[in-house]
């Protein structure tokens, strides 16, 4: 009796267990299944390269091209300052302050990392904007660079982070090996530290790459909206999730618009797929590396 | 030769400190801006009575009700799913590649754009399930998001606790299920609550995948079932800035709205940390 009841616990504690990968799998035949009609009145070609998005003009145009190179340009430009920001923190928090900092810091970083995307995107769209637009002297505030600003602001704390647990990896006798040969801190840091972690720093800035060139609110609010295709860091910009938070409300259901949408969030969650792996096969060499894998 | 070196030093740690300073600064200007702004518009009346006058005077309350009727939905049904895999993970220790194949769903999970999650609602529950827009389709999928996040706290308390006191319960006869839910719950449990309720804060403040599958910008009254739209305060903002006919006015609801939900996030992570750091001082002291 008692054995059979511990079968019991046991395969249902082990059926709920698959319910990420269930949704996980569920995530991805909804989009699949939304997304295919849309490819049997477009080639995959044309709507990948396709130059115009007028989704709503008859005949429509549904070339997304626009809209990947306006999410690839705001992540690259949030990485441009979520990078150096939030690597340079780590480096700061692990190596060279003081316990008492570290104490401040560490925690006062991990809550920024929580604060929600949209006060972000409202503090972009009701302060930085209109402040960007008089410095320099622009016609619209909302465009990539602000987008760049924000998103990279948004980011730093996360990639902050997750760099300084790969930091605080690093085995102290790495540390003590390098001074006992005679090498200053900063040696230590750039030449023993920082290749050590190196690995687990990658990991933090394609999770922070995956996070950015997912967001929504953020973009949604300071980019623009302009599904144009950029010719400066000044232009208003559609990145590829503002389009689907933007429109979706507006497509009618089964319609081709409504499939386009669920066209460009599977090539959204493409994208972060293939981030999310290369991210995982990376940490898992690191905690190889470091004699950290069970 | 030294001197080059302590130069270089120098620099370098000169930079790294104008990393944390611009990082801190940045930061601490958003907070700022938010929390003057936002603290001038609070009162009595914008806490507890619902938007007048076409969204440019009253209060925000049905969207603060609103935020915790999904939040709470969301971790409903999001931690009795987190605690058992979590359990299977931890307790029962399945095959290696059971293992891998759940921790890369988890992981992948985690990684999906939070508007996808918003899709994926609006085709399943919404629209296949016919929920509708409402609390229930917007709680789901803020559950599902959720998913990972509370997986890998739980994960992180069950592994906290000593193999020792697994091994004394079983060798004094319990059973697997026994050890399970009369030690090791009960010992993990304040670790467990810890991350659940920073999980809370994030959940709360997510939009993208309320947007069409919960939120509404206006609705008289509060919701009275599951079936209903919703007002809630990050949706709320975001319709503020970018509908409606009188920016100024409701850019100054908007500052209120986006301190209301701030200090609702930051509160309850900063409750969790100051457990979470008592329960070490207390584990190692």
């Amino acid at each position: 009796m008692v054995k059979i009841k511990e079968k019991i616990y046991q395969w249902i504690f082990g059926v709920l267990a698959f319910a990420s990968l269930f949704f996980l799998v569920g995530i991805m035949i909804v989009l699949f299944r939304e997304a295919l009609p849309i490819f049997k009145k477009v080639s995959l070609i044309h709507f990948l390269g396709g130059q115009y998005w007028y989704p709503t003009y008859d005949p429509p145009e549904f070339g997304i091209f626009p809209l990947i190179l306006a999410s690839f340009w705001v992540c690259l430009g949030a990485m441009a300052v979520c990078v150096p920001l939030g690597v340079g923190s780590a480096l700061y928090i692990n190596e060279l302050a003081s316990v008492r900092q570290k104490a401040i810091l560490k925690p006062a970083i991990e809550i920024l990392a929580g604060v929600p995307s949209i006060v972000y995107g409202f503090f972009g769209m009701a302060v930085m904007a209109p402040l960007l637009q008089n410095l320099f002297h622009l016609s619209i505030g909302l465009c990539l660079f602000s987008a760049s600003l924000t998103l990279g602001i948004m980011a730093t704390p996360t990639v902050c982070s997750i760099a300084e647990d790969a930091l605080s990896y690093v085995p102290n006798t790495f540390r003590e090996a390098s001074f006992a040969v005679g090498a200053s801190r900063w040696q230590t840091l750039t030449r023993v530290i920082i290749p050590a972690a190196g690995s687990g720093i990658s990991t933090a800035i394609i999770l922070g790459m995956s996070r950015a060139i997912g967001e929504t609110m953020t973009v949604l609010m300071v980019a623009g909206g302009a599904a144009v295709i950029p010719k400066s860091l000044f232009d208003p910009v559609r990145p590829m999730t503002s389009a689907i938070a933007a429109e979706m409300g507006e497509a009618p259901m089964g319609s081709d618009h409504y499939h386009a949408l669920f066209a460009i969030a599977l090539i959204l969650f493409l994208i972060t797929f293939v981030f999310n792996i290369i991210a995982e096969i990376i940490s898992r060499r690191f905690r190889v590396k470091l004699g950290l894998a069970g | 030769m030294k001197k080059k070196r302590d130069l270089e030093q120098f620099l370098g740690f000169g930079i790294l400190f104008l990393c944390v300073g611009a990082t801190l600064f940045f930061l601490a200007a958003i907070l700022f801006f938010v929390a003057v702004k936002g603290i001038s518009v609070i009162n009595w009346e914008f806490l507890t009575q619902g938007p007048r006058n076409g969204m440019t005077a009253g209060g925000v309350a049905p969207a603060i009700v609103g935020t915790l009727y999904l939040t709470l939905g969301a971790i409903l049904f999001a931690f009795p799913l987190g605690l058992a895999c979590a359990i299977y993970l931890c307790e029962y220790s399945p095959k290696g590649w059971v293992i891998n194949l759940i921790r890369i769903s988890i992981n992948n999970l985690a990684g999906v754009p939070s508007v996808v999650f918003g899709l994926f609602g609006l085709a399943v529950f919404v629209k296949y399930f016919g929920f509708g827009v409402s609390i229930l389709s917007g709680s789901l999928t803020l559950g599902i998001l959720s998913l990972p996040v509370i997986i890998s706290a739980t994960q992180e308390a069950l592994l906290s606790v000593p193999q020792s006191l697994r091994e004394a319960s079983l060798a004094v006869g319990a059973t697997k299920w026994q050890t399970i839910h009369r030690i090791v719950l009960p010992t993990a449990m304040p670790g467990i609550l810890t991350g659940v309720i920073l999980s809370i804060g994030r959940i709360a403040g997510e939009t993208a995948p309320i947007l069409f599958t919960a939120a509404t910008f206006y609705k008289k009254g509060y919701p009275n079932s599951i079936f209903s739209e919703v007002m809630v305060l990050p949706y709320h903002i975001y319709a503020l800035m970018t509908e409606g006919a009188h920016p100024e006015k409701q850019t100054a609801i908007a500052y209120g709205c986006s301190f209301i939900l701030l200090c609702m996030v930051l509160l309850v992570s900063l409750a969790a940390i100051v457990i979470r750091q008592k329960q070490r001082s207390l584990a190692h002291g």
